[in-house]
């Protein structure tokens, strides 16, 4: 049983790092902020999430499980609410650099 | 060379990486971003030392908070960039990094030649931790074997708060501190401000309470607390108060005062300053703490928020 | 190469680095970053000595620690004081030249408006 366990916290932990490469080739590769933005809130987002995903058959029990999911949720609203801002600020200041 | 010392490598080149960066980028405000993503990564360290309590403090205060405070220091001083500079000559940029590289050079021998049967004092906490009752040795040695060293550190934060609010302008002495927010009340800030702190709160109590055993304590949930505080001020939900008011001076007090007062009951009572009594040990250090955790999150946010600027009467 | 020699290499470069900063840039700001960077490494320096007296069941001596997050917060606190030195010096003298000779600039406003 363990050996299952620890091949779903290899596929997940390693397409969370698939999605967080993803994220920040977007990063340097994009031309402006909104387009950035797009890229790290989306990507980022998901690859936190398989890696929890991932790390949920390690815990102990039910109350750590919720405890990482609850993580992935603090950063899902963080991510979200400082993305608006940035992008409201970059698009009021014209230049979207 | 196992996997984990080529990830230990991957994280320490990456840390002098962005150390580097952080020191040679000309824009300040960039190097303020690159010195709390070092500041994180110091964290991911600590983790890897086996030092949970440091890298949750280094995570909150040292990455976090001071990265909030440098931060909004670079936003507003982002026009003086084109003023300054007078940058010193080549010499005494030659000399510097002469200096540097030679304490560097120094540090790194005498951490290759360090003793090798390393003198610990492990086993002395491990011995005595049945005085306090808590698994935790960090919080152990904190509040009970070195308490002296925790209450004169609370006397330090009061005395940089004092620092701070004395450099208010004649107009807004005893006012409030920072200028006042403005949100759109139905925008994403606010949102979060109103939906984040009450859970925020839940964690910071909870992180004190779960230092007695596991890692946390006092100074990471005051750190939590401080920063839903800030969270809701940046929103415009509530405004700072003003410095003079009696029952913020309380708050900030309470804390060093309670810990001197049982350190003075000690002395009275027991068998030298700061003794706790062996059977109300764990309930005398847990009304400190709570006493700490209000002090903490208080100072932390007040500095934060920096010299009085607003009137009081506002 | 255990993780106390790349971790402590990593610290001394921190201090060296920090220190090198502290002396070469001109402006007051990045002095504060680069006084906060030594005092990163130095405390670094702090876990090294604590996880090379790994006993007693602990993965890191728990002393050192302890002196670790009480530096931890007094940095902190020193560096809040130092900002709002740096905010009111602006305030006053309108730039953030530690120069003395420096002329007052056009903005600047002692009275504090």
């Amino acid at each position: 049983m363990s050996v299952a366990r620890d091949i779903i916290t290899v596929a997940g932990v390693s397409a969370g790092v698939f999605f967080f490469f993803a994220g920040t080739v977007g990063l340097l590769r994009f031309p402006d902020t909104l387009t950035r933005l797009h890229a790290l809130s989306k990507a980022d987002n998901l690859g936190l999430g398989f890696v929890v995903l991932g790390l949920l058959p390690q815990t102990g029990g039910l109350r750590d499980g919720l405890k990482l999911i609850s993580i992935w949720m603090f950063v899902l609203l963080a991510g979200a609410t400082v993305s608006q801002l940035i992008a409201r600020t970059a698009r009021q200041s014209g230049s979207g650099k | 060379m196992n996997i984990a010392t080529v990830f230990e490598i991957a994280l320490a080149a990456v840390v002098l990486g962005l150390a580097i960066w952080t020191i040679a980028v000309p824009d300040t405000y960039s190097a303020t971003v690159g010195f709390i993503a070092y500041g994180l990564l110091v964290a991911l360290i600590w983790v890897r030392l086996d030092a949970v309590d440091v890298a949750l403090t280094e995570a909150a205060i040292g990455g976090g908070l001071g990265g909030v405070v440098l931060l909004g220091a670079a936003a507003r001083l982002r026009d003086t960039e084109a003023m300054t500079t007078e940058r010193p000559s080549l010499i005494v940029r030659l000399s510097a990094a002469i200096l540097s590289a030679a304490i560097a050079a120094a540090l790194a021998v005498t951490i290759l030649l360090l003793p090798d049967p390393a003198p610990t004092l492990a086993p002395s906490v491990v011995a005595n931790a049945g005085a306090t009752g808590m698994t935790n040795p960090v919080t152990n040695v904190l509040m009970a074997f070195r308490g002296m060293d925790t209450m004169l550190e609370k006397v330090v934060l009061l005395l940089a708060i004092v620092g701070v609010w004395s450099l208010a302008s004649d107009q807004a002495w005893g006012g409030r501190p920072g200028p006042r927010h403005q949100a759109d009340p139905n925008g994403v800030l606010a949102f979060l401000a109103r939906l984040l702190p009450p859970a925020g709160i839940v964690v910071g109590i909870y992180i004190l309470w779960t230092g007695a055993d596991h890692p946390g304590g006092a100074f990471q949930g005051g750190a939590v607390l401080a920063s839903m505080w800030l969270l809701v001020i940046m929103a415009g939900l509530v405004d700072t108060p003003p410095v003079r008011s009696r029952w913020l001076r309380l708050i900030l007090v309470g804390g060093p005062g309670l810990f001197l007062a049982v350190g003075l009951g000690g002395l009275c009572f027991g068998s030298a300053f700061l003794a706790y009594p062996v059977a109300f040990a764990k309930p005398l250090i847990l009304s400190i703490e709570v006493a700490m955790l209000l002090t903490i999150a208080t100072t932390l946010g007040l500095l934060l928020a920096g010299a009085p600027e607003r009137s009081a009467e506002r | 190469m255990s993780a106390v020699t790349v971790f402590g290499l990593c610290a001394a470069a921190a201090v060296g680095l920090g220190l090198y900063g502290l002396i070469a840039n001109p402006q007051p700001l990045r002095k504060i970053i680069a006084f906060n960077l030594l005092g990163s490494g130095v405390f670094l320096l702090f876990g090294i000595v604590g996880r090379r007296g790994a006993a007693a069941g602990f993965g890191n001596d728990p002393v050192p620690q302890a002196l670790v997050i009480t530096g931890v917060v007094v940095a902190f606190s020193a560096t809040a004081l130092a900002i709002a030195l740096l905010l009111r010096l602006f305030q006053i003298a309108g730039s953030t030249t530690l120069n003395s000779r420096a002329a007052p600039s056009p903005r600047s406003d002692p009275s504090g408006h």
